[in-house]
Order: structure tokens, then C-alpha cells, then sequence
């Protein structure tokens, strides 16, 4: 491979620096729950349905004892306390909670619960383990396919739309499909339920979405001879919920970062960091891959001058993840295409930063993301600089690409603009398969020198922010120029401090991990 | 000037009035001679003659794609065309300054948002944050302009509580989702919150958004419309014009300084 000069050393001490960034966030997550984690916990539990109202039986419940103050004891226990005292089913004991009496005084003994859950937290793990085992089954079938994997959006609003386009998609040679959430679904603190076919900018996640689709690719799979994998957001302030959801739906990769919703969504920082770790733990144990969104500081900040932000936070969600149990092959860390490509040897830079974090993160999923900021609506010159973005993804050797769109900027891809996309994607990767293990680069040139300027400046970065902490740092704007506050942003009210007596089995046993 | 001479305008491809245009599509049906002969006669119907259908390629099981030249059999008089175009005379970054401490006295106070569902604050934030757009600086970076960036997702009746409690001169609204024309819905209900708060002629109205072009942001009751390409530095102008230029063609008087 065309490889730039990367000091151990200096690589060695960015994972320590991150490391430490992260412990200090850990010891804040191990003492905290919220109320997207219980929700979760209800639903590995086997809570599911709504209430005449049509809000999911989840939220009614987990409000009922939030609003008690009873939320740091852990949903678990009150569930497992139904149990215990008669309840046939854990529906049952999720109803009774949500619509009967207040709770009544704790139980002093808390081991009635526990029991009550033994067998209950076996099958929650059960039922993940089953649609790992599917999936590996359903992979098996069918030929590893060649990096990079091509990666495409379908965002009609309706999920039946969503699936013929999906299988579409498929024809055309995509790898992977990933349907669009409506906007805002992130800053929904609930997760709807069942079918949907209205969304504005894409459709909402939800468990029979995910089944519907899940349908169709596989079906597109066996047409087609070649395993297509199914994408989806786990984001925003359900983002356990949804790696869950996933999980048992057998989805293959999930959209999912430790500081995505708080720099772009203006979701609390404390909120997001407890969420991101328990629905990375389900993500372990499921297999799923997820995918980081560093490429979105591009988007806002300079992608010639922040550069280094982009390696920084793949250092630290490198970190968080592996707290969470994932492997480093379960970790599409992002980068993205994003310098302006008026100036003079954009392209050297765009191939020295991808090469470096290719050579960085060498056993990572890498998910090199397309330019999208410097499009306008001349979708021919759009078209090229797709192209351009190909050319390096296939000679660095990046394993999940989301392709390109010349109509990027103008609407939702049309069936013809994927196709397009495809044909000229699968045209630059076969025409230059083996261009990276030509190439050397010149000494001490563009490409050797961006490389070494840009680990330099992300350790440094590194040390900035672990002296400040994180939470500081993301007030000051060190990640895609945005300020977030610890106490500011949405769903702070959701968290809440972990009581001596909390009880979580679920997440015990997702902790102790395989076996 | 006048009256006009008729002007009439085709494509042009390589000599005057010869039409040539291009156009590829889909069409729903798999790929046939018959497929062939339907895309040529999709052209013909869109007033193109001799239709050279130049690629055929299933897109889709059942879906193909056409790509299509031929010469366009129609032409436009634009002698007799109205288009109301947004004329704003440029003025630099530091012409800015000058025009708004001479005549205003005051800073400019500026409020923009994604409203309704839309997360897309690429516009928004290239409009107003300090580092602009390719090269082309932000409303953050004018000395003149107080500018205040309330992000994504923001719900019309906190964007005109925000506005009133600021004294804002001026609304910047970002619309980039455009599914069923949720961007116009969202765009009009503001214009008519603002009027029933008797606020709507205390504030300029800007919006902007990918899909967004002068007339329909007239049309949607707004002052100005900025589409796809603005950059910072015209939204400035199209400010310091309304609030402290020469009197404009729209005849509002010159903006009183407020206290």
C-alpha cells in the first residue's frame, strides 16, 4: 500500500491520552442511568406494545418511575418485583407498574427481584444471540465481498417505497443499504411504533421498519448472490433503544457515536455519554458494525485546518468503544472527502489523511464518507468529484464507502442517481484495484509531510483536551466548532444518578460478555 | 428600451438556434427495443425532434435509464418576460462597516434558524457563523451585525420570541427538507404568526434554503429569497441596502434607529 510515515510512538501515546479521556467519562457513565437505558432494559425484557394513547408501554412505564423518583433503583428491580410477587409475564408486570398504584414502599430484600429476573435476562441475551448467529449463518451463504463495500441511501419517507428502492439498490451493485431517518427522529424521546409511511426527510426507525427491510434485503441477497447489509441510526435520545431494535432485527451496522447527538443535535452530554455505552455494549454482543460521524465536523468546520479533529475523536471513540467490549473490527470509525476542492492539491491532502487513518486503524471498518459541502447543483462537475473521492477510497484501501451523489445538494437520491453512482463507483474501483500497492510516495513531499502534520496536531489536540477533560473541551468548541454546556442540551432531565441498590441484569450480564 | 422587441432564445448546442438539448430519465419498464422507441417518443412528447436515444441500461430490475439528445422545437421571447431579480449593488466587507456605522449608528441585529424539523444547518451556519463560506465570511465576522445562530429545529413561536425579545432587524430562515413542500408550509406559517403578533412589519423576513429562489420567498409573504450558491457577503448587502441604502425599488422607507 501507498503508506505514509506513521510514528508508533506518537500513535501509541494518542491511545493512552484518549484512554484516559475516556476513563474519566467512564467513571461518570458507571454511575449513571437514564431514562433511554431503562426503556432499553424494559425492552430486553420483553416490554413491548402502547397505550390507548398510542405511546409505547416503555416510556409509560419508565415516566411512572421517574416521576416517583424511584429511577435510580432501576427499572429491573420493580419489574422483577412484579415477578416475584405474582406476576405471569413481564408485559403483565410492566402494566400493572404503568397503570396500577403508586409504587408503594422498596422492598428491603431485593433478592426475590433478582430471582425473579434469572431466567428472563438468559433469554434477553438469547434473543440477541440468535439473530447473531442468523446473520453469521445468512453471511456464510454468499462470498466476502471486496472492499471498499459500497454503501447507499434510500430516504422516500415510506418503508415500503424504502424496500423496492433497497432491493433496487441491490441490483445495481450495492453492498449496503441504509434508510434515512425522518428529521428529528433523534430528538424524539420515544421510539415509534410499527410501519410508518409519512416522514419528512426520510422514515422513522422502528422495530417493524427494520423487519420490513431486513425482508427485502434479504430477498435482494439471494436474487443477487451477494450479501447486502442493512443500515441504521442508532442515534440521538434513543440511541440504546434503537442498538437493540437492531440487535434482534438483525440489522448489520448501526450509525452510532459517543459525541454525535451533543455536537450536532444539542443533545446533553450526559445523556448521550451513559446512552452511547449501553447501546454499544448490545452493539458487542450482537456483531453489529458501527459507524462514527467524525465526517460531519467537515461539514462545519475547515476541512484543510480541523483535519486533525477528525483522527482526535476517532482516537477517543476508538476508546469509548472498546470500554463498551467492541472489537476494533465492529469499529467503522468516519472520515470523510470534505477540503474544498478549489485548492491547489486538495487531492494530495484528501490521500494523506485517508492513508493515515487507514494505516492508524488498521484492523477498523473504516467508513470514508463523500464530499457533500463544496456541491452545488452542476451535478456533471458533481459527478467528477465523486470520482476523485472513489479514486482514493479504493487506492487507501477504505473498507465502507458511502457513495457519492451528483444530485447531492439538489434532493434525496432518485433511483437513477444511485445507479449512476454505482456504475461509476464499481468502474473507478475495478480500473484502480491494485493502485495503492504501486504507489511510494516522495519523500518528505505533500502527502509524507500532511500525514506527519496531521498525527502532530491531533496528539497535541489529545493532550489539550484531557488536561481540560472532555466535557470542557466540547464547551470550548474543540470539535467541529461547536459548543455544548455539561448541563445544557436536550434530555439532561432523562439522567439520573445509579442508588446502592440499583439492579440492571441485563446490562450485568452484556458486561461479563460471551459465554 | 421600448416597447420590446421580441427576443426569442432556444438552446444553443454548437450554432445559433440550433436547440440542442440533453436529458436522461427512467422510465419504469425493462429495457426493449420497444423501451427504445417509448423513450423517444417521452422526448418527442417534451417538444424535442430527431431524438437520438444514446444509452439504454436497466437501472432497476424493470427501471431503465435513458440518456436522450435532440433539438428543442421550442423557443421563449424573454423581451416579454417579468422576473423580479433581487438586486443588490456589492459592497465590500469594510464598505459594509462604514455604510452601517455612518447611517445606522448601531449594530444590525440578525436572528436565523433551521425551523420546523429541518437539521440542516450547513446554510445557516455558512450565513451567519465567523468562518462563512469558501472564503467568504460570515455575519459573526462584520463588526456591524449582531448575529445570533439558534440552530436546528427551532419552532416558529420560539423563533418570533426570540426575534421580539432581541429587537431583531432581521429573520434569517434556513429550509433545506423539502419533502411536500414542508418547506413552504413552515416558511408561510411564520410570515402569519408574525402578522398576528403585529410583528411582521417591524422585522425583514430572508429566506434561503436550496430550493428557495426570490419569487417564491415573495410569494410565501417573505422580503428576499436566497437559493442555492449565496454567499455570505450578498445577505450582508441585501441588509445594509434595506435597513440603511438608497430608498429601494420596494419604496420601504430607510429603517428607524431604535433606541
Amino acid at each position: 500500500m501507498a503508506k505514509v510515515p506513521v510514528d508508533a510512538r506518537v500513535v501509541d501515546s494518542c491511545r493512552e491520552i484518549a484512554a484516559n479521556i475516556a476513563d474519566d467519562v467512564q467513571r461518570f457513565i458507571e454511575g449513571h442511568t437514564t431514562v433511554g437505558v431503562e426503556r432499553t432494559t424494559a425492552r430486553a425484557y420483553g416490554v413491548e406494545g402502547l397505550d390507548d394513547q398510542g405511546a409505547p408501554l416503555v416510556n409509560v412505564l419508565v415516566d411512572r418511575c421517574h416521576a416517583q423518583g424511584l429511577l435510580s433503583h432501576g427499572i429491573a428491580l420493580f419489574l422483577g418485583g412484579a415477578l416475584a410477587n405474582g406476576a405471569p409475564s413481564v408485559n403483565d408486570a410492566a402494566e400493572r407498574l404503568a397503570y396500577g398504584r403508586d409504587w408503594g414502599p422498596l422492598p428491603s430484600d431485593t433478592g426475590g427481584a433478582k430471582k425473579a429476573l434469572i431466567a428472563h435476562t438468559r433469554d434477553a441475551i438469547l434473543r440477541i444471540d440468535a439473530a447473531r448467529d442468523q446473520r453469521e449463518a445468512t453471511k456464510a451463504k454468499f462470498p466476502a465481498a471486496r472492499t471498499p463495500l459500497k454503501y447507499v441511501i434510500v430516504a422516500t419517507g415510506n418503508i415500503y417505497d424504502d424496500a423496492l428502492q433497497a432491493k433496487a439498490a441491490g441490483f445495481a451493485g450495492a453492498d449496503i443499504v441504509a434508510v434515512i431517518r425522518a428529521t428529528a427522529q433523534s430528538l424524539l424521546d420515544f421510539v415509534p411504533h410499527g410501519p410508518t409511511t409519512e416522514g419528512f426527510g426520510g422514515t422513522f426507525a422502528t422495530q417493524e421498519n427494520f423487519r420490513i427491510v431486513r425482508r427485502a434485503l434479504d430477498e435482494a441477497s439471494a436474487a443477487y448472490g451477494r450479501y447486502i447489509y442493512q443500515t441504521n441510526y442508532s442515534s440521538g435520545l434513543c440511541m440504546a433503544e434503537i442498538a437493540w431494535m437492531a440487535a434482534v432485527e438483525r440489522l448489520d451496522m448501526l450509525l452510532n457515536d459517543a459525541m454525535y447527538g451533543i455536537l450536532f443535535r444539542d443533545i446533553n452530554m450526559c445523556r448521550t455519554f451513559v446512552d452511547q455505552y449501553v447501546s454499544r455494549r448490545i452493539v458487542a454482543r450482537s456483531g453489529i458494525i458501527i459507524n462514527t460521524g467524525e465526517d460531519n465536523y467537515l461539514t462545519t468546520a475547515d476541512a484543510v485546518e480541523k483535519a486533525h479533529t477528525v483522527l482526535t475523536s476517532q482516537f477517543i471513540n476508538e476508546a469509548f468503544a472498546k470500554r463498551a467490549g467492541l472489537a476494533e473490527e465492529q469499529m467503522g470509525l468516519g472520515h470523510a472527502y470534505e477540503i474544498n476542492p478549489r485548492i491547489e492539491d486538495s487531492f494530495l491532502l484528501e490521500i494523506a489523511q485517508a492513508q493515515l487513518i487507514r494505516q492508524i486503524f488498521d484492523r477498523h471498518p473504516l467508513k470514508w464518507m463523500p464530499p457533500t459541502k463544496h456541491k452545488t447543483g452542476d451535478i456533471f462537475q458533481s459527478h467528477v468529484h465523486d470520482a476523485m473521492f472513489n479514486l482514493v477510497g479504493v487506492a487507501t484501501g477504505q473498507s465502507i464507502e458511502l457513495l457519492g451523489m451528483f444530485s447531492e445538494a439538489i434532493h434525496n437520491p432518485l433511483l437513477m442517481d444511485r445507479y449512476l453512482s454505482l456504475k461509476s463507483a464499481e468502474y473507478i474501483f475495478n480500473t484502480a484495484r491494485h493502485l495503492g500497492d504501486e504507489i511510494e510516495w516522495k519523500r518528505g513531499g505533500i502527502v509524507e509531510t500532511r500525514a506527519r502534520q496531521v498525527l502532530s496536531e491531533a496528539h497535541d489536540l489529545l493532550r489539550e483536551v484531557e488536561r481540560e477533560s472532555i466535557w470542557e473541551a466540547v464547551a470550548k468548541g474543540a470539535f467541529a466548532d461547536v459548543k455544548r454546556k455539561r448541563d445544557g442540551g436536550k434530555g439532561f432531565a432523562g439522567v439520573v444518578a445509579k442508588g446502592p441498590t440499583y439492579l440492571n441484569p441485563f446490562v450485568d450480564a452484556l458486561e461479563k460478555g460471551k459465554g | 428600451m421600448h416597447p420590446t422587441e421580441p427576443k426569442l432564445v432556444t438552446a444553443y448546442g454548437d450554432r445559433e438556434g440550433d436547440g440542442m438539448v440533453q436529458m436522461s430519465f427512467v422510465l419504469p419498464l425493462p429495457p426493449s427495443a420497444k423501451a427504445r422507441e417509448g423513450a423517444k417518443r417521452f422526448a418527442e412528447a417534451h417538444g424535442l425532434t430527431e431524438p437520438l436515444v444514446t444509452t439504454m441500461e436497466e437501472a432497476a430490475a424493470g427501471y431503465t435509464y435513458f440518456v436522450v439528445y435532440g433539438r428543442s422545437s421550442h423557443s421563449i421571447d424573454i423581451s416579454r418576460l417579468e422576473v423580479s431579480e433581487l438586486e443588490t449593488h456589492t459592497l465590500t466587507h469594510d464598505e459594509i462597516e462604514e455604510r452601517v456605522a455612518k447611517r445606522l449608528g448601531r449594530r444590525i441585529v440578525v436572528v436565523g434558524a433551521c425551523t420546523g424539523s429541518d437539521a440542516h444547518t450547513v446554510g445557516i451556519d455558512a450565513v451567519l457563523n465567523y468562518k462563512g463560506y469558501a472564503g467568504d465570511k460570515g455575519l459573526e465576522s462584520y463588526k456591524c451585525f449582531e448575529a445570533h445562530n439558534l440552530g436546528a429545529q427551532v419552532e416558529n413561536v420560539e423563533l418570533a420570541a426570540r426575534a421580539c425579545a432581541l429587537k431583531a432587524d432581521a429573520i434569517l430562515v434556513s429550509q433545506v427538507v423539502t419533502q411536500r413542500n414542508c418547506h413552504k408550509d413552515n416558511a408561510n406559517a411564520l410570515v402569519e404568526l408574525l402578522r398576528a403578533q403585529n410583528h411582521r412589519d417591524k422585522v425583514l423576513l430572508l429566506l434561503g434554503g436550496p430550493r428557495i429562489d426570490h419569487k417564491l420567498a415573495l410569494e410565501l409573504g417573505f422580503d428576499a429569497g436566497f437559493g442555492p450558491g449565496t454567499k455570505p457577503s450578498d445577505v450582508a448587502n441585501f441588509l445594509v441596502q434595506r435597513l440603511c441604502g438608497e430608498e429601494t425599488a420596494s419604496g420601504r422607507p430607510l429603517a428607524p434607529s431604535k433606541g
